[in-house]
Order: structure tokens, then C-alpha cells, then sequence
């Protein structure tokens, strides 16, 4: 087949897909309805899943691996009834975030980390360049089949500008350009593109079908024909089964597990799922649509490789047997069309590959290297930042392809294509912990993302592509015999010892284990900034946010003619004037009126200047115009700090006015007693100067008397007078003696002398000595359990003045007739008691708590005259009190008074 | 139900786990054919369609109980 005839026919291709891409882009720009908002369309564009891996590479891996290359396929099918949670939120957050790669998404997470975006873009371009490389060698070899059928190939290599693989890279690479860098989207939607994409899926779809019913029911008499023949040759027949083909449970696992993370992880898959996905409403239909394509396009991959195994055993490459197999019966149409659909898996996954890594390489890495070394966004001169931004892009597409091709022509010669596909899943599921963790797991910090990219790269790296490398002859091979620095257990291969496993399972599991590894425990052992914890609580509980008001705590601020020059440079000056018209009448402000832009105006313009250059260049950008004051979380602290000192210091204020009323209380009822005191003070002299004049007068005029009428008085009459001045004299005396002994008994001057006392013999002793009076007023005297021996530590003289004291005040209370006095000593436990019971008028209630205070007298009620000092009592409890005693009195009006006295025993009488 | 379907999709998801894995495909990695097919083929596609087919019913219900 002629040469000019293929490469007009995918020129003719092409062109139809440049006409459905601008077809669909005019219909959104006249706002028609877009045919791309659709279930089916976005199920079909998922599908760019099926590269030329799937085309050429599945058949070629089923004449090695038998049915494990539908592990590939299998591995998205088990993860789309997740779709519904994962896929789901992760679109969520990007349009919340205005996320437009993967690494943005993963920057994003970790605080709009530069250093990750870096790490990821890294990541996926190196891990990737080996994708794009089978990409260009299937077309490449596609066309040399076409080409060269039948005829031997020659065994040298070409110079470069003779091989069709270098003219194959410049074409994919223009068309790459032009189909992926047409325009600056903000949101990079590019509904060309997913149109495109979707017809490329049905193209390819419909081309390997036809292929496959071609060798089933053209070649053979059907499935049981074909399946019958291949059982009974025995190098088919080993493609039967897994455990003849070399395939483990592990194996089979790990490919099933890689791919289940691709699905999402492959930067091209990410733009089409996530960064194109118009409505997360379409997700619940892909659920299905999508494994439905991938059955379908795998049905007769495996009766192919059966048929092109029996038909050319191993004399042409298996790779290439849905183009071998048609041009082996003349049928060269079909297999030009068969070439078609190859290319246009080719063709699909190049442009959206390349154009996804291109944002994040002109995003992450270019753009903030640019904005550091101020060549963009600071000088007023540059040229519209849009159109330089699409030129970076532009480059950064043609740098990737240009690697890829070299890859290629170096390394990937020497592999068939699903070998060199896996690298790059493995490289891609080192994204997974990550990412995964950050969607679930709040704790994970932006260290412990760093710290498990980067082990798990150098592990990708060293069991991988650099054994590959040297495998090719590029770098010495000496480590892969003998291990890294010739020790054995770093060999690539056998890491840590580890054989019996092939190459991509072995490097999958140790960098994954790896990876998760570092990540959690560098996680848990480091602690998020405040940015990082606001983002990753936005992650986590996306649902909370939706919807929702604005989430950021940062505090910001910028002049609103800063914030304009800046957007004008990157979205250029139409589309600013459109957004801050937009947010005029969404917020219903005037900013014209405004010089100062507030928080969520800023906000506003990051999200939108993060759709057009990602998330930490967005950043990096606002950081030169904007004031920032970043909440650190030493401030958070410290606001905390300060919150609950005053919360304390309020507790302390509560506390202390409660003291404050407890101490007004008490001064009030201090002053109350000391007003209280100051009367009785006045009482004190006014009733002592009252008792010590009531004697003072009737000595006065009793000694005038005698003295004025010496000579007329009588000697009996005399007698008499001189008798009461002596008694006068006496109250007198003992008046004053009583007030001496208060003001000892207060002062403390005088120490009781203590001595063991026995109480009843003290009491005995004293009412002997009053039994005179006693008898003079016929008062019966009962005296009761004076007999036993209590011994009391007390001052004798003290002592015995209680005694009299209590038995006194009987004596003066008794009723004048028939009256009666009982004296009762016992022990109550530790304490000596005894009681003085008279059977007088007793006490009424109200003066029963006074009668122990100074100068309370009670009043006769017959004479209505005070009887006594009123300090006796007084001087009786003071004592009493003094030795640790308690005296108390009980009384019923009518009823007689009772006074009781009680003392601690001396220690001996315990 | 959101939450009825969710539970669905997960069991879904681990019940096509198990069945697309050892120690159950080492009952059909023989070397025999099934209604004409391989039985590791037969069996692999057979409940791929019915997972598909799964998939679809439980997020169809949602369409008929908005």
C-alpha cells in the first residue's frame, strides 16, 4: 500500500476532527446548546482510556500473558461503582477550587503547595514520556506494516530523518499544538476537544469490532471454531489459561489494582473526567456506559491474538496483528481502516495527554519560575500574558513529544507496548496515597505528601525506567546485576531481596508500600499549616462547603487597580472587564466607588486567574499585589491564648465580686456589731456610772446623816447606818472588782494559773460556803453526783467564781417561798457537766441568747428594779470560754432557769 | 435513597472484587471450552456484563424515585 494513500487518509481524518472540534466550539460560542453535555459524550471522551495500547498492545500482550491484559480493563470496570463517592467529590472540589490538573488538585490539597505542584509535574511528565513514546511507535509501526507487509525488514536503523517514527513525532506534535492550544480557557474547557475525543472513542470502537468479526467469522467459522483450533495447538493452547501463561494471583492483583488507580490518576484521564466533566450529574451513566466500551472493545482481542499466533507464530510482531492479520487476506481496506482506528487511539490519548501535562508544566514549574525571576507579571510592557502563556504551552507540548520519540528510538524498541504502558501506571499510582489520602484523611500534612511523592518516584525511577535504560545500553547495566553501589539487596529487580516477582509488580509494590508508608508516618508526625488545614478540611468535607459561603480565613486585601493590571495580563482585558462586571452584580457593589479590594473580591480573582495559570501560581501572583495577613497557626494560638485568658480573667472578675459582696456583707454586719458594741459601750458607763452611784448616793446622804445628827441618833439606829454603808461600800467593791476582772479576762493579761481540779469537791466546798444565805432565805438545796471525782485542768480562783457566780444568780432568782436549788454534776463522755437549776420566774426566750452579754439585767417583775451588775454572767461565760468550756442556759418562762456548764476532762481522766 | 444506593455501589464494588480474583478464577483457569468459549473467558466476560448490568439497575433506580 501506497504511502501517499495512508497519509492522506489520516490527513482526511484529522480534518474531520479539526471540523467537529470547531463545529461544537461555534455551536457553545452562539451559547446553543452543547452536544458535549451529555452522559454519553462524557462515557465516550472517558474512553480515551483505550489508547494504542489497547488497539495494538492487548493483542500483543495475549500471546505472552494470556487473558491477563483485560486486568487493564477490569481494574476501572471494579472502580466505577465508586465513581459515585470518589469521582464525584474530586469533581466537586475542582469546580470549587477551579482545579485544572492533577497536580493543581494535589498542590491545592496541600496548601497550594509550589513544591508539590512541581512534584507532581515531575512525576507525571517523566512517567508519561514513556506512554507518549508507545503512542508514537504504534503509529509508527502501523505505517511501516501498511508499508512494508511481507517484505523483510531491514536490520539496521535508519538515520532519524529517514524514519517514519521522527516524521510521525513533528506530525503529532503539530496537530497536538493546534488541537490543544487553541485558546486560554480559565476553566481549561476545551469542548472541541471532548467532541473530538468522543468520536475518536466510536471510531476506534467501531474499527477494532470490525477487525475482530473479520477474523472470527471471516477467517474462522466463528468463536467455537477459532477457540477449538487454538486448544488443540499446543503454543495457543498455553494462552488458555492463567497458570500457564505465567500469571499469579499477586501479578494479576497488582495489574488490576495499577489500573484502578490510572483511571483517575493519568493526568489525560483527570483532565477529561474532572477538568471537562460539565455536570457531576453525568457521573451515574458513565458508571456503566463506560465498562460497557471497554467489554466491547476487549471482546476480540483475545480470539485475534489466538488467530494472529496460529497464522504467523512468532515470525511478525504480535503488536501488530489487527493490521497483520487483514493484509494477510488481501483485505487492505480494512486494514486502512483498522490503521485508523489505531491511530485515532493514538492520535486521542497524545492530544489530551499532552495538553493535560502541558498545563501543569506551564503552571507549575514555567509559570512560577517566571513570576520568582519577575519576567512575567511585573514589568508593564509584556505582551498580553494569554497569548505568551499558550506559547509556553506550545513548547512545553513539543518538548514532551520530542522526549517521548527519543525514548522511544532509545529504549522502547526493545519492548512491546504494554510493557512500557506499565511504567507509567506505576508511575501514575504513586500519586494515589496522596491523593486518596487527602480526600479522606485531614490529617495527612503537606511534609508527609512530599515525603511520599518523592520515595515513591525514586523507587519508580530506580526499578523501572533506569533498568530499562540500561538494559538499552544508555547506562552502565552493572547495577542491575549487582545492585546499587554493588550491594546486593539494592539490585532493581530483587529490591531488599525481594525475586520471584516480575518487574512491574516488584517496583509497583515497593513503591506503593513505600509511599504509603511515608506518607502516613511523616504525616502523623508533622503539623499543618493553617493554609494546609483550611484546604484540607475543604477537601475532606467538600459537601460542607458547597454552596456554602466563602471558606477562606485568610485575610486579604489588595487596591482594586492592581488586582485589574494583574487579571488584564493573564485573561486579558475583555474577559476582566466581563468578570469584574460579574461580580458587580453578583455581589451588587459598585467597584468604581471602592480603592480597596476586600477579601472575597481577591478570592474571586485568584480562583479565576487559578483556572487560567493553576492554583500556586495563582497564588504566587496575588502574593505581589496583595496584602496578606496570614492567620499562622502560632496566631490562631495565641487569639486562642488570649480568648481564654479573658475568659479566665472574667471567672477571676466574678469570683472576685463575689468575694467583694461576702466582704460588704461582713463589714456590714462588723459595723453593725461595732455600732452594736459602741452601745453597749455607752451602756456599760452609763449603767457602771448608774451602779456605782446608786451606793455612792446612799453612802453620801447616809454618812451626812449620821454626821449632821450624831447626837439624836441612836446607838441601834447608828449601828444600822453604819452597817449599810458598809454594804454600800461592799457592792461598791465588788462592782469594781467585776470590772477589773472583765478588763482582765478581755485582755489576755492575766494567764490562768491551771492546775488539776476535782470539780465536785469545788463545788461542795462552795455551796458550803454560801449555805449561810441558802438558810437565811429558806431555799432548799439539792445537790446530786458531787461525790464522784472529776478533774478539770482550771484556774482554782476562776473556778470557784463560776460556782458562785451561777449559784448566786439562783439564789437571787429563786422564788421567794418554797424555793428550791439543785446543783447536778456528771460526765458526759470526755466532758465534766454540772448544772444550777433554780425554780424562779426563768427566762424569757427573746433574752435567752443575751443574758450572756455585759450589763443584761434581768428586771424583776415585782419590783421592776434590775437585780445584780448584769456582769456577772458575762464574766461567767468569758472564764468558762476560757477553758475551753461552753455554758448554756435553759429556760421556761415560770418554769425556773437552768444553767449548764461543761468542761473538758483532764487528759488523765479519759 | 442516596444512601441505600451508595451502600448498593459499595457492596457491588466489593462482591465483583472477590469474584474477579483467586482463589475463585482458579476454578475456571482450565483448559476447557464453555458453550464454544474458554471457561477463563467465558467466565471473566460473563460477569463483567454482569456487573455492567448491575451498575446500571442500581443507578437507574434513582431516575424512577427522584
Amino acid at each position: 500500500m501506497g504511502l501517499s494513500v495512508i497519509i492522506g487518509c489520516s490527513l482526511a481524518y484529522i480534518s474531520l476532527l479539526f471540523l467537529i472540534a470547531w463545529w461544537v466550539d461555534r455551536r457553545s460560542a452562539e451559547r446553543r446548546p452543547s452536544i458535549v453535555n451529555s452522559p454519553y459524550v462524557y462515557a465516550l471522551s472517558l474512553a480515551v482510556y483505550c489508547t494504542a495500547w489497547t488497539f495494538f498492545g492487548s493483542v500483543g500482550r495475549a500471546t505472552t500473558g494470556g487473558l491477563s491484559f483485560l486486568g487493564v480493563y477490569l481494574g476501572p470496570t471494579l472502580l466505577a461503582p465508586l465513581w459515585f463517592f470518589l469521582l464525584r467529590k474530586i469533581i466537586l472540589i475542582s469546580k470549587n477550587q477551579r482545579i485544572t490538573s492533577i497536580a493543581d488538585f494535589i498542590s491545592a490539597r496541600y496548601g497550594k503547595s509550589t513544591n508539590i505542584g512541581v512534584m507532581v509535574t515531575l512525576i507525571a511528565v517523566l512517567g508519561i514520556v514513556p506512554y507518549i513514546s508507545i503512542q508514537l511507535k504504534a503509529v509508527t509501526f502501523g505505517i511501516n506494516t501498511l508499508t512494508h507487509f511481507g517484505e523483510v525488514a531491514p536490520s539496521t536503523k535508519p538515520h532519524f530523518w529517514l524514519e517514519a517514527g521522527f516524521w510521525v513525532t513533528i506530525a503529532m506534535a503539530l496537530f497536538t499544538v493546534i488541537f490543544g492550544t487553541r485558546k486560554l480557557d480559565p476553566n481549561e474547557r476545551h469542548e472541541g476537544l471532548v467532541a473530538a475525543i468522543a468520536f475518536e472513542s466510536i471510531i476506534k470502537l467501531v474499527a477494532f469490532v470490525t477487525v475482530g468479526a473479520f477474523v472470527t467469522f471471516g477467517l474462522y467459522g466463528g468463536f467455537s471454531d477459532l477457540f477449538s483450533k487454538a486448544l488443540q495447538q499446543p503454543e495457543t493452547a498455553k494462552m488458555f489459561t492463567f497458570e500457564e501463561s505465567g500469571v499469579n494471583a499477586f501479578s494479576w492483583n497488582m495489574l488490576m489494582f495499577l489500573s484502578l488507580f490510572a483511571i483517575i490518576l493519568l493526568p489525560r484521564q483527570f483532565h477529561i473526567s474532572v477538568v471537562e466533566n460539565t455536570s457531576p450529574r453525568h457521573i451515574s451513566k458513565a458508571m456503566w456506559v463506560f465498562p460497557l466500551y471497554l467489554l466491547l472493545i476487549n471482546i476480540f482481542v483475545f480470539p485475534v491474538a489466538l488467530a494472529g499466533k496460529m497464522a504467523f507464530g512468532a515470525e511478525i510482531n504480535p503488536d501488530t496483528y489487527v493490521l497483520s492479520l487483514p493484509l494477510s487476506q488481501g483485505a487492505n481496506w480494512l486494514a486502512l481502516f483498522a490503521f485508523i482506528g489505531g491511530f485515532s487511539a493514538a492520535t486521542s490519548m497524545v492530544v489530551v495527554e499532552a495538553t493535560a501535562l502541558s498545563i501543569m508544566f506551564s503552571n507549575h514549574i514555567v509559570v512560577p519560575l517566571l513570576i520568582k525571576t519577575r519576567l512575567l507579571g511585573q514589568g508593564k510592557d509584556l505582551v498580553d500574558g494569554a497569548s505568551r502563556l499558550l506559547d509556553i504551552r506550545r513548547v512545553c507540548i513539543l518538548l514532551m513529544l520530542v522526549l517521548a520519540y527519543l525514548y522511544q528510538r532509545s529504549v522502547g524498541s526493545t519492548y512491546d507496548l504494554v510493557s512500557v504502558g506499565l511504567i507509567s501506571f506505576t508511575a501514575a499510582a504513586q500519586l494515589a496515597p496522596a491523593l486518596i489520602g487527602g480526600l479522606y484523611w485531614k490529617r495527612g500534612t503537606h511534609q508527609g505528601a512530599i515525603a511520599a511523592l518523592s520515595i515513591g518516584f525514586v523507587v519508580w525511577a530506580f526499578c523501572l525506567p533506569l533498568p530499562s535504560m540500561a538494559q538499552a545500553g544508555i547506562i552502565s547495566r552493572s547495577f542491575v546485576d549487582n545492585g546499587l553501589f554493588g550491594l546486593p539487596f539494592l539490585k532493581p529487580y530483587a529490591l531488599f531481596g525481594l525475586s520471584g516477582l516480575d518487574p512491574i509488580t516488584h517496583a509497583a509494590f515497593w513503591s506503593l508500600l513505600l509511599n504509603t508508608w511515608f506518607y502516613v508516618i511523616v504525616s502523623v508526625n508533622t503539623r499543618s499549616s493553617m493554609l494546609n488545614l483550611t484546604q484540607a478540611d475543604l477537601f475532606v468535607n467538600i459537601n460542607k462547603y458547597i454552596g456554602g459561603q466563602d471558606s477562606d480565613i485568610l485575610k486579604r486585601e489588595a487596591k482594586i487597580s492592581d488586582l485589574r493590571v494583574m487579571l488584564n495580563r493573564f485573561l486579558g482585558e475583555q474577559r476582566t472587564i466581563a468578570l469584574f462586571r460579574e461580580y458587580e452584580t453578583s455581589n451588587q457593589v459598585l467597584l468604581e466607588n471602592q480603592k480597596v479590594a476586600q477579601a472575597d473580591l481577591v478570592n474571586f480573582a485568584e480562583t479565576h486567574l487559578a483556572g487560567a495559570i493553576g492554583a500556586a501560581s495563582a497564588r504566587l501572583v496575588l502574593d505581589s499585589v496583595v496584602k496578606e495577613e496570614v492567620i499562622t497557626m502560632e496566631e490562631v494560638m495565641r487569639i486562642l491564648e488570649q480568648t481564654r485568658e479573658a475568659v479566665e480573667h472574667g471567672r477571676l472578675m466574678e469570683a472576685k465580686n463575689t468575694e467583694l459582696k461576702t466582704l460588704t456583707l461582713q463589714l456590714t454586719t462588723a459595723n453593725e456589731q461595732l455600732k452594736n458594741l459602741d452601745r453597749l459601750k455607752a451602756d456599760f458607763i452609763t449603767t457602771v456610772t448608774h451602779e456605782l452611784r446608786t451606793p455612792v448616793t446612799s453612802i453620801k446622804s447616809l454618812s451626812k446623816i449620821i454626821l449632821d445628827y450624831a447626837d439624836e441618833l441612836s446607838e441601834p439606829q447608828k449601828r444600822e447606818y453604819l452597817q449599810i454603808l458598809v454594804t454600800e461600800s461592799d457592792r461598791i467593791s465588788r462592782l469594781i472588782n467585776q470590772v477589773l476582772d472583765i478588763e482582765k479576762l478581755q485582755s489576755d493579761e492575766a494567764p490562768l494559773s491551771l492546775e488539776p481540779l476535782d470539780l465536785g469537791d469545788l463545788i461542795q466546798k462552795a455551796v458550803t460556803g454560801m449555805s449561810q444565805m441558802f438558810a437565811e432565805r429558806e431555799i432548799q438545796v439539792r445537790l446530786q453526783g458531787l461525790d464522784q471525782t472529776l478533774t478539770v485542768q482550771a484556774d482554782r480562783d476562776r473556778m470557784v467564781q463560776v460556782v458562785v457566780n451561777l449559784l448566786s444568780n439562783a439564789l437571787k432568782f429563786c422564788r421567794s417561798e418554797n424555793g428550791q436549788i439543785e446543783v447536778v454534776l456528771k460526765q458526759q463522755g470526755n466532758w465534766a457537766v454540772f448544772s444550777v437549776r433554780d425554780n424562779g420566774l426563768g427566762i424569757p426566750a427573746s433574752m435567752q441568747q443575751m443574758i450572756f452579754e455585759k450589763f443584761t439585767q434581768l428586771h424583776s417583775q415585782a419590783t421592776g428594779k434590775p437585780q445584780g451588775t448584769g456582769l456577772g454572767l458575762f464574766i461567767t461565760k468569758s472564764i468558762v470560754e476560757k477553758h475551753s468550756g461552753s455554758i448554756r442556759v435553759e429556760s421556761e418562762s415560770g418554769h425556773g432557769a437552768m444553767f449548764e456548764v461543761r468542761l473538758p476532762l483532764h487528759a488523765t481522766e479519759k | 435513597m442516596a444512601d441505600e444506593r451508595s451502600s448498593k455501589l459499595l457492596i457491588t464494588f466489593v462482591v465483583f472484587l472477590v469474584l474477579f480474583n483467586y482463589p475463585l478464577l482458579s476454578i475456571v483457569d482450565q483448559k476447557t471450552l464453555i458453550l464454544g468459549f474458554p471457561s477463563l473467558y467465558f467466565y471473566m466476560f460473563l460477569v463483567w456484563a454482569l456487573m455492567i448490568f448491575v451498575i446500571a439497575r442500581i443507578v437507574r433506580q434513582r431516575k424512577k424515585k427522584p
